[in-house]
């Protein structure tokens, strides 16, 4: 066994494994970043990028099969094709285009990349085996990077047609039916795009509505929308395995009974796991918050000098809230001050429309005992929605009804993901509804709504 | 309403017990989510408690001084709705010995005083995941922290100064603190003066309870004359040409540089002494009797703080220039009075400095910081008439005030030692010209 020391070890090179390498290596720490399969983790490999890329594509493809008929606006398209292989491998270009780009990256940064499945010693000590033999790493600082893995139902195993979101990511063909257990945002983003891209899609979802983490008014142009795309939403609905010859889904559906579903692939997406059994993270005997590993806002778990960021330490199991904390527990290894105090983490569905949220919605400003203002401003008056002839959804902005503090704000709609950092912007600088409205904003565009709805919310609306 | 024990978190790497060394609020009283319950002091470090929900404290887990295991009730707090609770009167303070469930709380004898509302702004939305629930409906919301309102860039210095936003009143819209409202603050707190002085008899006796930091230096300090040998060694030195140079330097950096006090230099001087007598910047396992000789000059600093004296350490002073050392020590010593330096400044050190400034006498016998081998006084400087040849001369003179422990380093040793740092404080200039 060859030994090797470091100031910090990171165990996975997901957005936040890699981050923390990279900010780590940039402040003269000697870093050495672990990663078993590629760099970029989940969000690079297979969930944030290519699952935006097939969307894309999707849209496209959707979007001129809708102009075969002569559009409003004059025009028409005659046979529309699309080659899915190589949608598949533009897909795959992305994807190689960013991960080169992150191992440049921490190259430039002075980080050494080991190859390799990470096997936890005690709270200093690492080994890696690769390609025989075994390394072992020691370090002052011991990072925990090792994200999250899809969700399983016991009664249906991934296998065979059953299939996970990293799976669907990487079909060769499109499949003519699919059926989606779990409406939440993977899911339907998952299942819109391939709706768009020609599947019989049916979504089953055991709550009562789709995206039941996001209020109705949110999610209803959602709704409308895989009406218009003829996509089945089956809601307090259960499965229950497949049939006998694993062509069917069984669902129980409350109120309905038992019935079956029949299609080509099962797609699974009820959740995500944090990956926390098999590298010897158990030796360590952390504190753990139900399945995630606990940590304080300086990312420290239980024990000293062990750190742990991104999916692994709980929700939301998002890449940006990873990135932050890596970069934040770089600075603190490095011996900076920092903890983790974001007020609002914006968290979008890129579903059709989008719909984004930051910070408080009105309900939880209820519940949180907030008096609230609460003002809307549709697209369907917003000029930029309608010279993109896409009016679905709306503004809305969260603030305290004493002292007109934003507390937080939602929209759905086309495009609304890019709206969410001038949100969270607004809230994080403690902005009240007078600064949005004292704000320019340019003309046309999507994000006037912002400005109108505060105009709103103020009393003094001036398009609707 | 349901009572929440408030049990004593873990507070720190393998600490099992804290002692509590502060209430902040008694039995009865109505506290809001986040308010500060106690203040613990583990170590080192003191960890202020918050309260997770608004509600009415029924008991107090012990008495000042006390230590707690982790994980034992701290607090037993009644809680209710935001809005019961802050409609709540104190109420009389019952003999909360048990977790009473007969403390009156009666939310329609409330005083129309509206308790302040905490604003809670959530840190995060938690991203619709897409969990599999089984009809759970609604959205989860987590409480998070009262929280002062102002933008990353502030939070972010008043972090790194060490300064708690909730202290500061914002003057911005909705209580926004801006820079000018943190600036204002941390002046503020540094002029803030004494009062005058009244002439009056005064026979009242205060017990004070020896706790906390307090009680720690007490028995770190017992300790430290129980088991070291100290003997004590007072030498003078003509620190007359390190004031002029320190004057000059300050002067023709001023406003560029940091101010040099004489403390940057007696570092110096220290770890170039060290150089030669590696055997006095070690430590003394006692117990397994065992001395280890370190390489690395890590230089406690005695320091003055309003709970009482703690030494924080200025890392690897070998590896440091005067200025960074002396604005190092500044930092140092500000965050240590501010209570708060980080528990690894205030741990780790070699060999230690204390000075009481222009308090310094003209002889002091300073306690060994146990476990290492010697201890530095600087005493205060003054101008002495000093003989030389054939008359007095005015010289600006210093003494130091040094310990060491007998059982490791012999007299005769720590008299060289000390000669060495004295012809260096004497000829300031060797000081320059690096390590
Ligand atoms: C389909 C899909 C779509 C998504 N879309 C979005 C989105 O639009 N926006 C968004 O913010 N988030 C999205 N996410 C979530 C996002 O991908 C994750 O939040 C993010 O990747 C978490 O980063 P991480 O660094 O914590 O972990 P991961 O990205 O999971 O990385 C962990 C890495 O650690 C490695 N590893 C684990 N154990 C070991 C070991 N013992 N030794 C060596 N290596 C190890 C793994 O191989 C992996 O590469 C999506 C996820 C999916 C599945």
């Amino acid at each position: 066994m060859q030994d090797s020391a470091a100031e910090v070890v990171i165990i996975g090179g997901g957005p936040g494994g890699y981050v923390a390498a990279i900010r780590a290596g940039q402040l003269g720490l000697r870093t050495v970043l672990i990663e078993s399969a590629a760099l970029g983790g989940t969000c690079l490999n297979v969930g944030c990028i290519p699952s935006k890329a097939l969307i894309h594509a999707a849209d496209a493809f959707h979007s001129a099969g809708r102009h075969g008929e002569m559009t409003s606006f004059g025009l028409s398209v005659k046979q529309v094709r699309l080659d899915f292989a190589r949608t598949v491998a533009w897909k795959d270009s992305v994807v190689n285009r960013l991960t080169g780009g992150v191992a440049a990256l921490l190259k430039k940064s002075g980080v050494s990349v080991i190859p390799g499945m990470a096997e936890i010693v005690d709270g200093k000590t690492v080994t890696v085996v690769t390609a025989g033999t075994t390394m072992s790493y020691r370090a002052r600082h011991l990072v925990l990077a090792t994200g999250s893995v899809p969700q399983a139902i016991k009664t249906l195993p991934f296998a065979g047609n059953v299939i996970s979101s990293t799976d669907l990511l990487s079909l060769p063909e499109i499949p003519a039916r699919l059926v989606v257990v779990g409406a939440g945002y993977i899911g339907l983003e998952l299942g819109i795009a391939f709706a768009k891209l020609g599947s019989n899609v049916t979504v089953v979802e055991a709550d009562e509505r789709i995206l039941p983490k996001w209020d109705t008014a949110l999610t209803r142009p959602v709704a409308r929308r895989l009406e218009e795309l003829k996509v089945s939403v089956i809601t307090s609905a259960q499965a229950q395995g497949l049939t006998a010859g694993g062509e069917s889904l069984l669902i129980e559906q409350r109120g309905h009974g038992l019935r079956e579903l029949p299609a080509d692939k099962f797609l699974v997406a009820v959740g995500r796991e944090p990956r926390t059994k098999g590298f010897g993270l158990e030796r360590l005997d952390l504190a753990m918050d139900g399945k995630f590993v606990k940590i304080n806002d300086r990312c420290e778990t239980s024990m000293s000098n062990v750190w742990a960021i991104g999916d692994l330490t709980g929700e939301p199991m998002l890449a940006h809230r990873a990135m932050a904390q890596g970069a934040m527990v770089a600075e603190i290894m490095a011996g900076k001050r920092r903890s983790f105090d974001a007020v609002a983490i914006p968290a979008v569905c890129f579903t059709d429309p989008e719909v984004a949220s930051v910070g408080y919605t009105p309900e939880q400003a209820k519940m949180d005992g907030h008096d609230v203002k609460v003002a809307t401003f549709p697209f369907a008056a917003n000029g930029r929605a309608l010279t993109q002839m896409d009016d679905a959804g709306f503004v809305r902005i969260v603030a305290r009804a004493s002292d007109h503090l934003v507390l937080g704000a939602q929209a759905v709609g086309a495009g609304v993901s890019e709206l969410t950092s001038s949100l969270a912007l607004a809230i994080e600088m403690g902005a009240v509804l007078e600064d949005i409205a004292g704000t320019i904003g340019a003309h046309p565009t999507r994000s006037e709504a912002i400005h109108e709805a505060a105009f709103g919310a103020l009393g003094r609306g001036l398009h609707v | 309403m349901p009572v929440e024990l408030v049990k004593l978190p873990d507070v720190g790497e393998g600490v099992a017990e804290a002692e509590i060394v502060e209430w902040h609020v008694a039995v009865g009283e109505t506290v809001r989510e986040d308010q500060i319950l106690a203040a613990v002091m583990t170590d080192k470090a003191t960890v202020e408690i918050p309260s997770p929900r608004a509600g009415v404290v029924v008991e107090l887990g012990g008495e000042l001084g006390a230590r707690l295991a982790v994980g034992s009730p701290l607090v037993g707090i009644r809680f209710g709705a935001n809005d019961d609770v802050a409609n709540d009167k104190a109420v009389a303070r019952p003999d909360g010995r048990a977790l009473a469930n007969d403390v009156p709380v009666d939310p329609q004898a409330g005083s129309l005083v509206q308790a302040e509302q905490p604003y809670d702004r959530r840190p995060n939305d938690g991203h619709p995941t897409n969990a599999h629930r089984n009809g759970a409906a609604g959205v989860e919301v987590k409480l998070a922290p009262v929280r002062s309102i102002a933008s990353p860039a502030i939070r972010a210095r008043a972090r790194e100064a060490g300064i708690d936003l909730r202290l500061v009143s914002g003057s911005g819209a909705a209580g926004r603190i801006t820079h000018d409202d943190l600036a204002g603050y941390v002046q503020n707190r540094s002029t803030a003066s004494a009062g005058p002085r009244i002439a009056q008899r005064d026979d009242s006796v205060e017990q004070i309870k020896v706790v906390g930091l307090r009680r720690r230096i007490a028995e770190r300090m017992a300790e430290s004359t129980r088991r070291v040998a100290h003997f004590s060694y007072i030498e003078e030195v003509d620190v007359t040409a390190l004031d002029e140079l320190r004057k000059q330097l300050n002067a023709r950096f001023a406003g560029s540089r940091p101010k040099l006090t004489v403390l940057p230099f007696v570092v110096a001087a220290l770890v170039h002494a060290v150089c030669d007598f590696p055997q006095v910047n070690g430590t003394y396992d006692d117990d397994k009797e065992l001395v280890s000789r370190h390489g690395a000059v890590h230089v406690g600093i005695a320091t003055q703080t309003p709970s009482g004296l703690m030494v924080p350490v200025l890392f690897h002073a070998e590896a440091l220039d005067l200025w960074t050392s002396a604005a190092e020590i500044k930092r140092l010593a500000e965050s240590a009075r501010q209570g708060s330096a980080r528990r690894e400044e205030l741990s780790g050190s070699t060999i230690t400095v204390t000075s009481l400034g222009d308090l310094g006498g003209i002889a002091t016998t300073p306690v060994i910081n146990r476990p290492e081998l010697a201890i530095i006084g600087v005493n205060r400087m003054m101008i002495r008439p000093v003989w030389q040849g054939d008359q007095f001369v005015p010289r600006m003179m210093m003494n130091l005030s040094s310990s060491f422990d007998h059982r490791i380093i012999d007299g005769f040793e720590a008299a060289q030692f000390i000669r060495r740092t004295k012809e260096l404080l004497e000829a300031p200039a060797l000081l320059l010209v690096g390590n």
